[in-house]
């Protein structure tokens, strides 16, 4: 059977993508007025990293092939 | 504009951007996949209802805690923080750690080696019939509230963030519920309870982050929420020498003795929500260690919600009012702080994440009640009294139909809780009402071997009757709150914790003048049920990080150094 933190891996790392790739085109386009408070901090580019980081992690310790 | 469209008014608090929405879907998309994948594996009674008790000591310790994790814990609480300051966080201290440290040491032995299937179910084997039909039904009907809380609670965030329709909320989220607890039972509810759990804290951990940082640390909030409130908002103990020196209106026996006490012994060690998914712990110590997990995460669980109701005080421009003002007055109430500061901080991607972990949360409370509330139904109401003679196959599509059953009358109680005021206060009640008695007559059962079947029932009822009671007459006549509570001070809250004081009490009384009246139940049928006529099992020869004993007393030297801190 398919592990649960195989499927936390998947649900970390598509997250993580998508966040990731939004806060790096707002890196590269930034709004005229920003939509958030600290918007300087970029969140959604170190966070979106972090997520897919400990996803592919999931994905690669608990993948199926790996399970006995 | 047809109704279908007009769900969809741009009146919202924020805009969804593309990403946004991708993540939503793909978080529904993920959620039935996990059903659909796991529902080859809930072809037996075993399996369905008890997830084929195989669950290691993480999932069913993250799956605990992620039950309860949902439209309270997330919106309700970060509401009440915004509300009472920092006192909120005695429901995940002092409320929780304490309780479950007990289910994991002293009670969970009980339930595991007896093999039943629901607390009801330990019931009729302790004290008979009577207690258990009792239990269950009133289980059943709490349950399909609270539930109903849930997804009401869950449509108003989608409400307010996202302008959806109340009522396309509801049905959204309680179908795609049904849908994967229908298909793979306990197993699935409990692995999208711990997927949900990940998700809640990838998606609102940012907030109490970023609003620190905004705040200039916890020194610089304190003293700004000083400024817009009160110094006492951020004290746990200092203020509760009196009903009036705190937001709550509180006096510190109705923390400590109600809430430590009674509801949360009773809550955290007889409702079955929870219980159930410790009881699908795979071996003994599993199932002792589970609940202690779920401790370790649950002292953190205020880092994401009671903070970002603080934080809320002290950054947010508008002042936050009663739903009852805001529903008058076009405002933001004290249960919006959370959508409110996930707005303020959450770009794109962020924001769907956080919206992700708002739906996460309310879903896997929703599923948890429905999966609890099938098997009460299927084991302990509808087997015992209905139709005894069954096969296996035959209950377990009486749990599929259940499942959906139980999911309408939910929608059916979301749109009744839409008339009360406040979500909070009602789900109290609704503890009072039944979790506090239960708790006063499985422990007497566990602890007590003179308890009868007699005593055990009407201790139960006279429990119940007497809470009940005591909420009607404050709802009649307010100015009993006086008698209730000790005081005219009280509020809302603190008459749930007395109450729920005064019907543990009358519970035990009442079991222990019966069964003193009544003859006591043979030895031969108290094994394996109650201390001293048990052989308790062990963990067996294990290194001292794996036994449950140590991490119970690592949480409590924390959970003692964090009320010290926060004093």
């Amino acid at each position: 059977m398919i592990s649960i933190w195989f499927f936390i891996g998947i649900a970390l790392a598509v997250n993580g993508a998508l966040i990731l790739a939004a806060g790096i085109y707002q890196l590269i386009n930034p709004p005229a007025v920003p939509t958030v408070v600290l918007f300087h901090l970029h969140a959604n580019v170190w966070w979106g990293a972090l997520l897919l980081i400990c996803g592919l992690a999931y994905c690669v310790r608990f993948a199926p092939s790996r399970q006995v | 504009m047809t109704p279908f469209l007009a769900t969809f008014v741009p009146t919202q608090l924020v805009r969804l951007s593309s990403v946004d929405i991708a993540i939503v879907v793909f978080y529904f998309a993920l959620v039935l996949s996990i059903g659909w994948y796991l529902k080859g594996r809930a072809n037996t009674g075993e399996d369905f209802f008890m997830a084929g008790r195989e669950m290691t000591a993480w999932v069913a310790g993250l799956s605990f805690l992620s039950a309860n994790l949902g439209a309270l814990e997330l919106m309700g609480w970060a509401g009440s923080a915004y509300q009472y300051g920092i006192l909120a966080t005695h429901w995940y201290w002092i409320g929780a750690i304490p309780a479950m440290l007990f289910l994991a040491l002293v009670m969970m032995p009980f339930y595991y080696i007896s093999k039943t299937h629901s607390v009801p179910g330990y019931l009729k084997l302790r004290f008979g019939e009577p207690s258990r039909a009792l239990s269950a039904v009133s289980f059943a009907f709490m349950t399909v509230l609270m539930s109903g809380v849930n997804m009401f609670a869950m449509a108003k965030v989608m409400q307010i963030v996202l302008g959806w329709d109340i009522n396309f909320s509801i049905w959204v989220s309680s179908l795609t519920v049904a849908i994967y607890v229908t298909m793979g039972g306990l197993r699935s509810a409990i692995f999208n309870e711990v997927l949900q759990f990940f998700l809640i804290w990838a998606g609102a951990l940012l907030i109490p982050i970023l609003g620190l940082y905004e705040a200039g640390g916890w020194m610089n909030l304190k003293l700004q929420i000083a400024q817009r409130a009160s110094a006492q908002y951020v004290h746990l103990w200092s203020g509760l020498g009196s009903f009036t020196t705190n937001p709550m209106g509180i006096h510190w026996t109705g923390i400590v003795f109600g809430l430590g006490a009674i509801i949360s012994m009773g809550y955290w060690t007889t409702d079955f929500l929870v219980v159930q998914r410790i009881l699908a712990a795979k071996d003994i110590r599993s199932a002792e260690m589970a609940p202690i997990i779920g401790a370790g995460f649950k002292m953190m669980v205020p880092f994401i919600v009671i903070l970002p109701g603080l934080l809320g005080l002290a950054v947010l421009p508008e002042k936050l009012v009663p739903e009852s003002v805001a529903t008058v007055t076009g405002g933001h109430s004290y249960n919006d702080v959370l959508p409110l500061m996930l707005a303020r901080y959450c770009g794109p991607g962020l924001l769907g994440l956080g919206v992700t972990a708002l739906i996460a949360g309310f879903m896997s409370g929703m599923a948890g009640n429905v999966s609890a509330f099938t098997t009460v139904w299927t084991y302990d109401i509808y087997r015992p009294l209905i139709n005894s003679k069954a096969s296996d196959h035959h209950y377990v599509n009486m749990g599929r139909w259940t499942t959906v059953i139980g999911v309408l009358v939910s929608v059916g109680t979301a749109y009744l809780v839409m008339q009360f005021a406040s979500i909070m206060d009602y789900v109290q009640a609704l503890f009072s009402f039944f979790i506090a008695p239960l708790f006063g007559t499985v422990v007497l059962g566990m602890l007590w071997k003179r308890a009868s079947g007699p005593g055990g029932f009407w201790g139960l009822l006279c429990g119940t009757l007497c809470s009940i009671g005591m909420w009607t007459w404050v709802k009649v006549d307010p100015s009993a709150l006086r008698y209730v509570a000790l005081s005219s001070h009280a509020k809302g809250l603190a008459q749930d914790m007395y109450q729920a004081l005064w019907s543990f009490l009358v519970c035990v009384v009442v079991t222990v003048g019966v069964s003193l009246a009544t003859n006591p139940m043979p030895d031969s049928e108290l094994t394996g049920l109650v201390y001293g006529l048990t052989e308790v099992p062990h963990v067996g020869e294990v290194p001292l990080y794996e036994k449950p004993l140590f991490w119970a007393g690592v949480v409590t030297v924390v959970f003692i150094v964090l009320n010290i801190i926060f004093w």
